[in-house]
């Protein structure tokens, strides 16, 4: 069955209608639209909402698959309402030539619940002292224009000079690790009152500051796009804004976790919230959302980063970095951004799907608007929804999230990719392929 | 008191002063002949050290034994994960031995907090020092020794109210000044910092304490100066330019305790720099109480492990 007919949607959260599937695209919208043999999806009160596009995302494979695969991965981006993700290049072997970043291209297509689009290592190994072969990246069936080394910052100047300068001849974009690593020897956590007393070495906001106004300057010195990964500070978000005022090519994403999350959390020495960059402080907190509400912040990227239960159920510096966060991104987003009336459902898709997708040029219909002739991608989210989380409802390998035991509003009811549902009522669709 | 020890922010003012009131008790059974009191027979006390630290492993090792607690010592050196068990697993074991209380020392701050609160073991879990957290015992053990010089008729029953302590050193990797700094202001002294900027942590303004760039400022009105052992590494680390402007600028010599009223004491927790933190004549000198401090260890220890172990943990109403 490849017809489908959604009833009553709230498209991008405003007017009622319904939307007609057919092959993969999307045939019509209006009210009360034939039925003709289509599959009708009832959605009284749920919003709809462009498939969503992850920017930032840890699949795992190859490497640790004991952690997450592209096939659990994709899985629980369906459940989250992603229809494309991008696979960041930290893999083992690293996805620093074109043919990982195909291995990863094509499992993601095998895989079907979302799209994956690769990332390419800036730098070989993710050494960052020799460049990797981006142009076969970019030239490969993976079709690369995000290149990052995430995980690791891209720390040499000179370096990083060349990389913006060389994805230029492909319009790629450096998607940056912003952490000057001599600042960061050891660190835990966020430097502040609270690492001083728990005796945990800091991890100071000026450490990533100092790295986001040196790429500005940079990519406006040699006309290239850059893009920030993962910015946590308010110095980060005024940096950026002067650098947008300047006119210079420069996007950049939160996390939902540094959207909500506070570095108070650390205080129970809970590996759980063991995160690069650190969760912050409150003031970091209101000063992100601000600026994901008045467009200095262009997107929200999940940086989802499973993690296997004994590298989490540890002492605190022993522990891994990172957290979960494909299956409740869209939650918090609106817990900390709709709920709170800094965005409407229109500026979450916007920040979610449309300005992800055109930041790395990806394919495959993601980031286009709900409109007929438009391929089918969406989701279905009840925002009337609440549930508390739990880290055992995952289609994730991994457990590792930080929300456990938190209520949050929303719930994504069905995922459509080019049309095929991956999710409804809530559940995968087993069949998918 | 808590059930655990595992901050010196855990103990009130009432818990710390019964901890020492205790510990002034059993101090007694070290100059018996007999040594040994039964309070805690048939009860296993596990030292579990993930760092080595003799001086405190003994102190604790004595501590139980003379409460005739059965002592388990486990030395687990080097990181849990790089090779061998994990932390978890390593409690679940002791946890299967029925250990009724862990002393544990570890590398990696907060370790003592995963073992009390992950549910991985039921016993009493005593920090023995973790990572640049805190080490409690060691707090109360200079308490114990400033009270015994510094209050009237020897301190029992006493706080440290209006007693002005002034301590020195690496404070931003040092888990004797973090306790030290939450115990002392539990029991009412004005304690000042003294460290090169480098090495105050970010965020010291707001813990209840004075800070200060300069010891000689505060050595007049010292009632007890603790200097703070620099590890080597540091050194190499650029937290300042050498070990020898170190120890001009924030060192311990004969001139600056001259300068020290007439009944100040001197104290570190040990194992010192001689020449470094703190000279020679100092350490050795009458004002001196550092080998005084790890015969007070020993006490401080035995009643930690009474008041956790021994069944008085309930009794609130007691202090």
């Amino acid at each position: 069955m490849t017809k489908y007919v959604i009833r009553r949607a709230r498209l991008l959260g405003e007017d009622v209608v319904d939307i007609a599937i057919a092959d993969g695209v999307i045939t019509a919208i209006g009210t009360d639209l034939p039925a003709d043999e289509a599959t009708e999806v009832d959605a009284t009160g749920l919003v709809a909402l462009p498939g969503l596009v992850d920017l930032h995302t840890h699949l795992r494979e190859p490497g640790r698959e004991d952690a997450e695969t592209v096939f659990t991965g994709t899985r629980a981006a369906a459940r989250g309402g992603f229809t494309c993700v991008h696979a960041m290049a930290n893999t083992d072997p690293v996805a620093d030539t074109a043919g990982v970043v195909e291995q990863v291209w094509r499992l993601g297509r095998e895989a079907g619940y979302c799209d994956v689009q690769p990332v390419g290592a800036v730098t070989v190994g993710l050494g960052g002292t020799q460049l990797a072969e981006l142009g076969a990246m970019a030239e490969s069936a993976a079709n690369v224009r995000v290149f990052s080394d995430d995980g690791k910052c891209v720390s040499d100047a000179v370096l990083m000079r060349r990389a913006l300068e060389y994805v230029k001849a492909f319009d790629g974009v450096v998607a940056q690790h912003a952490q000057e690593p001599r600042l960061t020897e050891g660190a835990q956590m966020n430097e502040g009152l609270l690492s001083g007393e728990l005796g945990l070495t800091g991890w100071p906001a000026a450490a990533e500051e100092a790295i986001v106004a040196r790429d500005c300057v940079l990519a406006a010195h040699v006309g290239s796009r850059l893009h920030v990964c993962h910015l946590s500070t308010r110095g980060s978000v005024e940096i950026v804004r002067w650098a947008k005022s300047k006119g210079w090519d420069v996007t950049a994403e939160v996390t939902p976790h540094h959207l909500l999350l506070t570095d108070d959390l650390v205080r129970g020495y809970d590996p759980i919230y063991k995160v690069n960059p650190p969760l912050r402080t409150a003031d970091d907190v209101a000063a992100v959302r601000e600026g994901l509400a008045d467009g200095t912040i262009d997107i929200v990227a999940t940086d989802h980063a499973p993690h296997p239960m004994e590298d989490k159920e540890c002492e605190w510096s022993a522990a891994a970095f990172g957290m979960q966060g494909l299956e409740t991104a869209l939650s918090v987003v609106q817990h900390a951004m709709v709920d709170t009336g800094l965005l409407t459902w229109a500026q979450v898709a916007e920040r979610m799907s449309a300005t992800p997708a055109r930041i790395s040029r990806v394919g495959g219909g993601h980031g286009r608007p709900l409109e007929v002739g438009e391929p089918a991608n969406l989701v279905l989210h009840d925002p009337a929804a609440t549930r508390t989380v739990e880290s055992t409802d995952t289609a994730s390998l991994s457990r590792n999230n930080p929300y456990t035991g938190l209520e949050l509003p929303g719930r994504v009811v069905a995922t459509f990719l080019r049309g095929t549902p991956t999710v409804l009522d809530g559940h995968l669709q087993e069949a998918v392929r | 008191m808590k059930k655990h020890l595992l901050s010196a922010g855990d103990l009130t003012r009432d818990d710390a002063i019964r901890v020492l009131d205790t510990a002034q008790e059993l101090l007694g059974v070290a100059q018996r002949p007999i040594k040994k009191l039964p309070t805690l027979r048939g009860r296993t006390v596990v030292n579990l050290f993930f760092e080595d630290s003799t001086r405190t492993r003994i102190s604790f090792e004595a501590a139980a034994k003379r409460l005739s607690a059965d002592v388990i010592n486990f030395s687990a050196k080097g990181s849990s994960v790089s090779k061998g068990e994990s932390l978890k697993d390593t409690a679940m074991t002791l946890q299967a031995m029925g250990a009724d209380a862990v002393v544990i020392r570890h590398h990696a701050s907060g370790a003592p907090h995963r073992l009390a609160t992950a549910g991985w073991t039921n016993g009493a879990v005593v920090n023995a020092g973790d990572g640049t957290h805190e080490h409690p015992t060691q707090a109360l053990l200079d308490a114990f020794t400033m009270r015994s010089h510094l209050g009237t008729d020897g301190g029992v029953g006493q706080d440290l109210a209006g007693k002005n302590v002034t301590i020195v050193g690496d404070v931003l990797h040092s888990r004797v000044a973090r306790s030290n700094a939450l115990l002392l202001h539990t029991l009412g002294a004005n304690v000042t910092l003294v460290a090169p900027p480098t090495l105050l942590p970010v965020g010291v303004d707001a813990w209840p304490v004075e800070t200060s760039y300069n010891l000689d400022d505060s050595l007049e009105k010292a009632d007890a100066v603790m200097m703070l052992r620099v590890q080597r590494e540091r050194m190499n680390a650029s937290y300042f330019p050498s070990a020898r402007e170190y120890s001009r600028r924030y060192g311990l010599d004969t001139a600056r305790m001259n300068r020290l009223p007439e009944h100040a004491i001197v104290m570190h927790p040990g194992p010192m720099n001689r020449g470094m933190e703190i000279g020679a004549d100092v350490a050795d000198s009458g004002r001196s109480v550092i080998v005084e401090q790890v015969t007070n260890g020993v006490a401080v220890r035995m009643a930690v492990l009474y008041l956790l172990v021994g069944g008085a943990t309930n009794d609130e109403g007691e202090a």
